[in-house]
């Protein structure tokens, strides 16, 4: 083979690794990708993670929407954990308050996380919380109990289609990956 | 050396001598000893995933738990998928894209031997590290082929380091054969052979390289995720840290739905190399079924949700991947035609490769019309999940993928080694295969649209008989596979009647004009395609 050959070969080779390189890298770009998306269209029932300004909302009286509040614990978390109120009826822009209680029953101290999830999933991003214990990660210390807030409203630009849906929260223990945190809170 | 004959202007350099024994095929750069090697790893997987297979069949002969605990099943099914997709289809289509595509091309060889020495010799030791891992303590990866998190997560045990590493050796080495037949179908045809010249094995292959190289890395990238979420206390599919495991899906599937079109287009390359032959007239349509490939490999990127429709994705979505799912069945019916075209009034003959041909056209018919039936969202809901499933892949990968591999290999094997196969066996591999296979894979399709689920080591009384007749299928399928071994084996050995360059009589081809068997070195001088 030829030097000539073997330069054409190395021109072709080096772009075919860096397709390799950026395709690898676009396995891990989808990870980012796929929140941005499910974020805009509002796929994945996942409410936004920042909490909401109320201002200036209109509160539209013409209709009402049912809420309900759904808990439950993932497995290996012993907290007990309920809705102090299982379902609202409100107004979309109107500001509404639902309390949650949470018990630490094990006799150590545990860090948990709440991840909420919206059904049907279009839902989602008209669920706007001013203050919610899912923003942050909640420590209880062994026989803890607490009642934790969740301030939202409905934003009135609700599609007209939808008149109930579902938030649901899921409690993690990530105690084994928050020490850190765990320690500065205690 | 004494055979090559027409290679009059042969260098001085190409005179050193082979080394002999195990280090000529461990030091080889010659791409004809490295398709051999392909080849053969290939058929020792076939029949390694192929035994698990047997394990799988005979513990659903009956209902009940006899044979296997279920973790060892989970194990079983686990592995023999992976064995069988990345260990014997993968290999086996780049172990004749190794023969064959110099040869088609007018090249002297691969355009990067060395690295083609590589890419085969890291292959054995990532399924020795998979295999490996059956035999240590908790056993082997028992998560499914497709290691769905949170259960390769999670629920895995401390051997899925293992699963990874042999998966990223495996990756490692499809996309160093894939950049291979890619530089050298792009710098090394023959003076002449312009890209629409060249015959369509070589076309599948440049395409199905370039599909390789665009998700085999997805796939490095999601088997990554998953060991440093197991690992390294990352979150990427862990809802409580803020990640997704719906999102693993979508990343495997990325990757996965491509694959199986790796899978199958070499596979379209040799059916179409085959039929012309033996119907003795030109393959209708060329350039449609070049598009034809080209426009699956393009969609293959736009349909991977169809296998996630019971998710809960929004109806948007389903829709979307429900109609772009069924769009492909249009280049793939072009293709279907246009070998029926080619048959069309042809002076038909019905040699062994041949028949592998026709079955692969017909049975592969049947699991792509079986797909169009899953790519409908409704009723995806039902067929979700059970045996329906598994016949349909069953039937393109079986029936589909490797009854073309097994055409390929009887069609090219007497060109290898210059000899005519034993045809009487060949004859009866075709025949015991053809029948055992449909035995085994048909009443998939009943017991699965009557809702028996698939990767369970139980169930329910009334799918009994049927599974019996499917475990007889399976074990007669299996057997059959043996006559093929014997036949390799006397093939090897150079036995029967030598054969003429052109072997087959409607062979057309470069390959077809060098002497049987094809000499260590051909086309040193490129020849002249007019």
């Amino acid at each position: 083979m030829n030097q000539q050959q073997n330069q054409a070969n190395n021109k072709i080779v080096i772009k075919l690794l860096a397709i390799v390189v950026g395709m690898f890298g676009f396995g891990f770009a989808l990870v980012p990708l796929y929140d941005v998306l499910c974020d805009a269209l509002g796929i994945n029932g996942k409410t936004s993670d920042i909490a909401a300004v109320y201002e200036s909302v209109e509160v539209d009286k013409s209709r009402l929407v049912t809420v309900d509040f759904i808990t439950r614990t993932n497995t290996g978390m012993p907290w007990e954990f309920k809705a102090q109120t299982r379902q609202v009826k409100v107004h979309p822009g109107e500001m509404n308050q639902v309390d949650f209680y949470v018990k630490n029953p094990a006799n150590t101290d545990i860090v948990g996380q709440a991840v909420p999830s919206v059904s049907p999933g279009p839902a989602a991003l008209y669920m706007n919380k001013t203050e919610c214990f899912c923003f942050e990660q909640q420590t209880l210390k062994a026989g803890e109990e607490v009642i934790m807030p969740m301030q939202f409203y409905v934003d009135p630009q609700l599609p007209k289609d939808i008149t109930y849906f579902t938030v649901q929260y899921t409690l993690y223990n990530v105690t084994s990956s928050s020490e850190g945190v765990a320690m500065n809170r205690g | 050396m004494t055979t090559v004959t027409d290679d009059s202007h042969h260098d001085d350099h190409h005179e050193h001598h082979i080394p002999t024994g195990i280090k000529r095929w461990l030091y080889t750069t010659n791409h004809k000893d490295i398709g051999t090697l392909y080849l053969w790893f290939a058929f020792i997987m076939f029949l390694t995933g192929g035994a698990m297979a047997m394990v799988i069949r005979a513990e659903l002969f009956q209902p009940g738990l006899q044979i296997v605990d279920p973790n060892f099943f989970n194990q079983m099914t686990t592995v023999h998928g992976l064995v069988m997709v990345f260990g014997a289809v993968m290999p086996a289509f780049t172990g004749l894209a190794n023969w064959l595509v110099p040869m088609m091309i007018g090249a002297p060889d691969m355009a990067l031997p060395r690295m083609n020495n590589w890419s085969f010799w890291i292959l054995p030791f990532a399924f020795l590290i998979l295999l490996s891992s059956l035999f240590m303590e908790g056993g082997g990866p028992a998560f499914g082929w497709t290691f769905y998190a949170p259960l390769s997560t999670t629920y895995s045990n401390d051997g899925t380091a293992l699963f990874v590493f042999a998966v990223h050796i495996m990756g490692a080495s499809s996309i160093m054969g894939a950049i291979n037949v890619i530089v050298t179908i792009v710098n090394m045809r023959a003076p002449g052979m312009t890209y629409m010249k060249m015959p369509l094995f070589v076309w599948t292959w440049l395409i199905t390289a370039f599909l390789l190289i665009a998700v085999m890395p997805v796939l490095a990238g999601a088997v990554t995720m998953v060991l440093t979420d197991k690992f390294f206390g990352t979150s990427f599919f862990d809802a409580a840290g803020g990640g997704d495991p719906v999102m693993f899906q979508h990343i495997f599937w990325f990757f996965g739905h491509p694959e199986v079109y790796i899978m199958i287009l070499p596979a379209f390359g040799i059916i179409s190399a085959i039929v012309p032959t033996f119907a003795r007239k030109r393959l209708f349509g060329y350039a449609s079924m070049v598009y034809a490939t080209a426009s699956i490999a393009l969609l293959s990127f736009i349909v991977w949700a169809h296998h996630m429709f019971t998710t809960g994705m929004p109806v948007g979505a389903e829709l979307f991947f429900m109609f772009a799912t069924m769009l492909i069945s249009v280049p793939t019916g072009v293709k279907v035609f246009n070998w029926v075209a080619t048959m069309w009034r042809g002076s038909m003959t019905f040699e062994v490769p041949m028949l592998f041909a026709l079955a692969f056209i017909v049975l592969f018919t049947i699991g792509g019309l079986s797909g169009l039936m899953l790519a409908i969202t409704p009723v995806d809901f039902q067929y979700h999940d059970t045996y329906f499933v598994v016949a349909h892949f069953h039937y393109v990968l079986v029936t589909g993928a490797i009854f073309s591999i097994m055409a390929a290999v009887y069609y090219w094997l007497p060109k290898w080694t210059g000899k005519m196969f034993h045809i009487g066996l060949a004859k009866w591999h075709f025949w015991c295969s053809l029948v055992s296979v449909n035995v085994l894979f048909f009443p998939m399709h009943f017991v699965g649209l009557a809702g028996m689920p698939r990767r369970i080591p139980d169930y329910a009384l009334q799918f009994a008989d049927f599974n019996k007749w499917i475990s007889i299928g399976g074990f007669a399928f299996g057997l059959s596979q043996l006559i093929f071994l014997a036949l390799l084996i006397k093939a090897c050995k150079k036995q029967g009647e030598p054969v003429s360059g052109q072997v087959w009589e409607g062979a057309e081809g470069l390959e077809w004009e060098i002497p049987s068997p094809a000499p260590y070195h051909s086309f040193e001088t490129p020849p002249e395609v007019k």
